[in-house]
This record gives structure tokens, C-alpha cells and sequence, in this order.
């Protein structure tokens, strides 16, 4: 995952931000530092909860792992390009190497030939993860009621959001992927970690 | 039939004799069932006498029920395209069809396939494995006895298949209807 350097979660550590007191003022010594607002750092400290810092930067920096397996993957590169350009949402970085991905993108139709290789791609992606099923065939086996195609990829790793289509448009795509950003927005990632760890430690 | 095919099709009497079974013409295309035994003689003789240089395909027929039970088809043709020939050998189960490897490189890959899908045995293929299921898939899925929705089976770590749902299929496609809708793939049920 990235390197994000969470600078500010708690009320009490904004104070470490205040500037040092210039050389003038402690000459006159009259003038007490105020703590309570200051026109240099006010608009650069922005008061959170950690979560929900950790869910803005996550969602806004989805990185996709383009598994173009069809014609899917077509609709998918339109995504990506300039017409519909998913770069509006800071998801333009498609990684072809799994562990620097965020979301899996399986577009088109999984066979069962290929159905293990999807799975070992997604295996190597770094948690946090999550897979969007693009169009018919990856979401349900489509078309592809034969011996020779796997019915879903959900049955071999779990899906966050399904898109119909057949292939699905590339709106129907950057819907998928708004929808998948609410999804990261409404997580709680850092208390489900805390919990766990209690739990673990108790 | 073009000119030049009208010469083919004396020769390759003259060459094979009791060989050629049946003699089809439909639409200007020119079909020669043949024995198995003769089938290796036409090849080379296309090829070499007749100057078919180009291998365009080799498909497989499963008449279930029949014996012999499988047919074998190729599709001839010369580059500069004003011939095309296509012969057909049946074959039964327990025989294998000679390669043609040494003719025509295409072979190597179409006979491969017409293994992977039908189970048909090309002798002294030199490279005979499945080429689209993977090795180890123990059934040949395209012959009539084998279900559309497949059969169960799984490797670790290599693959697995399951049983699609076929929810009263198999679904088929209606190209003259009117509408987008009525052209879809849909379960129809045999009236």
C-alpha cells in the first residue's frame, strides 16, 4: 500500500504544529503566544478521525489491476482513456504488476483454464483489496453456460461490486467504481483493527 | 468448379482409385469422401502433385451412433486462392489418423485441437497433448455424449471444472426475429 504519514488524528498533537516563538517576541516578552489561532497554519490543519482520513486517501487513489480477460477489457481501456477518463477520479494508475494494486478488475469472461491464474494475481495483491466483477461473464458466467467457463469469478475470490452489462459501458464502469468508493468511505478500518486486537489479546 | 480444379479431380481418381468413396459438388464446393487407408495418399498427392499448398483447417464430426463413429475434415487450398478441396475420412474409435506434420507445418496445432476436443489420435504426431484444456482434463468435451453444462472434475493447483447451470437451456440464438430482444440467447424449448 502507499506510504501515507498520518500527520494529524489527535486534538492534542496539532499543538506541535504551532510555529516557535520568532526572536522579536521573546525580546519583548509582552506578547503571550496564542494557541488558538494563528493566520500562518490555519487552513493546513484539518481536524479528523483517523478512519476517515485513512478512507479519503484510499478511495481517491484506487489503483486497478486491469484483468482484461474479453471483450470487457476493451470498454475498460475506453475507460481509462481520454473520452471517459477515469483519471477524474484518481484512478487512472493501472498497475500490470499485482502488488501495486488496490482493486481488481476482472473484465470479461474467466474460464476455468484461467480461473486459477486470476485467483493467484489476486492472492498477491497487498491488502487492502477489492474486486469489481465487469459484465456479465465475470459476475455470473454470462453467456458462457458451457463446461468450459467458471460460473462467477465470486466463487474463487470475493467480489465488492458487481456491473451488469454485456459489455457494460464505460459509465456503467465509473459508476461501478463510485460505488466502490463508497463503499472503502463507509469502512471502519482502524476500529475493526483495534477490536481484533483486543479480542486477540484479551 | 474453376479450370484448373477440373484437371484435379481426374488425377486424383487416377491416384487413388477405389480409395474415393463418394464424390460431392455443392455451390462450387468440391467435397471427396475418402477410406482412412487412402487418406494419407490424397494428402501427399494434393500437396505435392497437385500444389495445394495451403493447409486451411482440420475439423472433426462426431456421428454418435454410427460406426465408425468420428469423420475427419481438411480444408485444402492454393495460395494463390483459385482452388479450394475439401476431404473427409471416417474414423472409428479405436483407429488413429495418420499426421499430416509432415506435409503442411498447420497441421501440428489443428491436429492437436481436433485431439484436445474429440479425442480422435493423430499417429506419429510428435507433439500430441491437449492444446486448449489443459493436460490431465479427462474428458474430450466437444463429442455428443459429453453435456454442454461439463462434467465435474479437479486438479490442484491446476484446475477445476464444475457443472454450469443450464436452468432449461441451452440457450439459443434466434437470428431472424424481429427485435433485439427475441435475437438473445434464451432457453427455447424444443416444440
Amino acid at each position: 500500500m502507499k506510504n501515507f504519514t498520518i500527520t494529524l488524528s489527535e486534538a492534542a498533537t496539532a499543538t506541535t504544529f504551532l510555529p516557535k516563538p520568532s526572536s522579536a517576541m521573546e525580546s519583548t516578552a509582552t506578547i503571550p503566544v496564542q494557541a488558538a489561532y494563528d493566520s500562518k497554519i490555519e487552513g493546513n490543519i484539518i481536524f479528523t478521525r483517523v478512519d476517515a482520513a485513512i478512507n479519503w486517501m484510499r478511495k481517491n487513489s484506487l489503483w486497478p489491476m486491469p484483468m482484461g480477460l474479453a471483450c470487457c477489457a476493451i470498454e475498460l481501456m475506453a475507460t481509462a482513456s481520454a473520452r471517459f477518463d477515469i483519471s477524474r477520479f484518481g484512478m487512472e494508475v493501472m498497475r500490470f504488476s499485482p502488488r501495486q494494486a488496490d482493486v481488481m478488475i476482472v473484465a470479461g469472461t474467466v474460464t476455468y483454464k484461467m480461473a486459477l491464474a486470476v485467483k493467484r494475481v489476486w492472492d498477491q495483491m497487498p491488502e487492502p483489496k477489492w474486486c469489481i466483477a465487469m459484465g456479465a461473464c465475470a459476475s455470473s458466467g454470462g453467456m458462457y453456460r458451457s463446461y468450459a467457463v467458471l460460473q462467477g469469478i465470486d466463487q474463487l475470490i470475493p467480489v465488492d461490486v458487481y456491473i451488469s452489462g454485456c459489455p457494460p459501458r464505460p459509465e456503467a464502469l465509473i459508476e461501478g467504481l463510485m460505488k466502490l468508493q463508497e463503499k472503502i468511505d463507509a469502512e471502519h478500518s482502524t476500529q475493526d483493527q483495534k477490536k481484533t486486537f483486543f479480542e486477540e489479546n484479551a | 468448379m474453376s479450370a484448373v480444379l477440373e484437371d484435379d479431380l481426374p488425377a486424383l481418381r487416377d491416384a487413388l482409385g477405389a480409395g474415393i468413396l463418394s464424390e460431392v459438388e455443392f455451390r462450387g464446393e468440391n467435397t471427396l469422401n475418402l477410406s482412412l487407408d487412402a487418406l494419407p495418399k490424397a494428402l501427399a498427392f494434393c500437396k505435392d502433385s497437385l500444389g495445394y499448398e495451403l493447409l486451411l483447417d482440420i475439423s472433426s464430426l462426431d456421428h454418435f451412433g454410427d460406426d465408425p463413429r468420428f469423420e475427419v475434415v481438411y480444408e485444402l487450398a492454393s495460395l494463390d486462392d483459385t482452388r479450394h478441396l475439401r476431404l473427409k475420412a471416417k474414423v472409428s474409435e479405436d483407429e488413429s489418423v495418420p499426421t499430416a506434420i509432415h506435409l503442411w507445418k498447420a497441421a501440428d496445432w489443428h491436429e492437436r485441437e481436433v485431439w484436445d476436443m474429440m479425442g480422435i489420435p493423430f499417429s506419429d504426431h510428435p507433439n500430441l497433448k491437449r492444446i486448449l484444456m489443459w493436460e490431465g482434463y479427462p474428458y474430450f468435451p466437444l463429442r455428443k455424449d459429453f453435456p454442454l453444462a461439463g462434467r465435474p472434475t479437479d486438479m490442484p493447483d491446476v484446475a477445476s471444472t464444475g457443472v454450469a447451470p443450464l436452468e432449461g437451456g441451452p440457450f439459443v440464438t434466434a437470428p431472424g426475429m424481429e427485435g433485439g430482444a427475441k435475437r438473445e440467447p434464451r432457453a427455447r424449448h424444443q416444440e
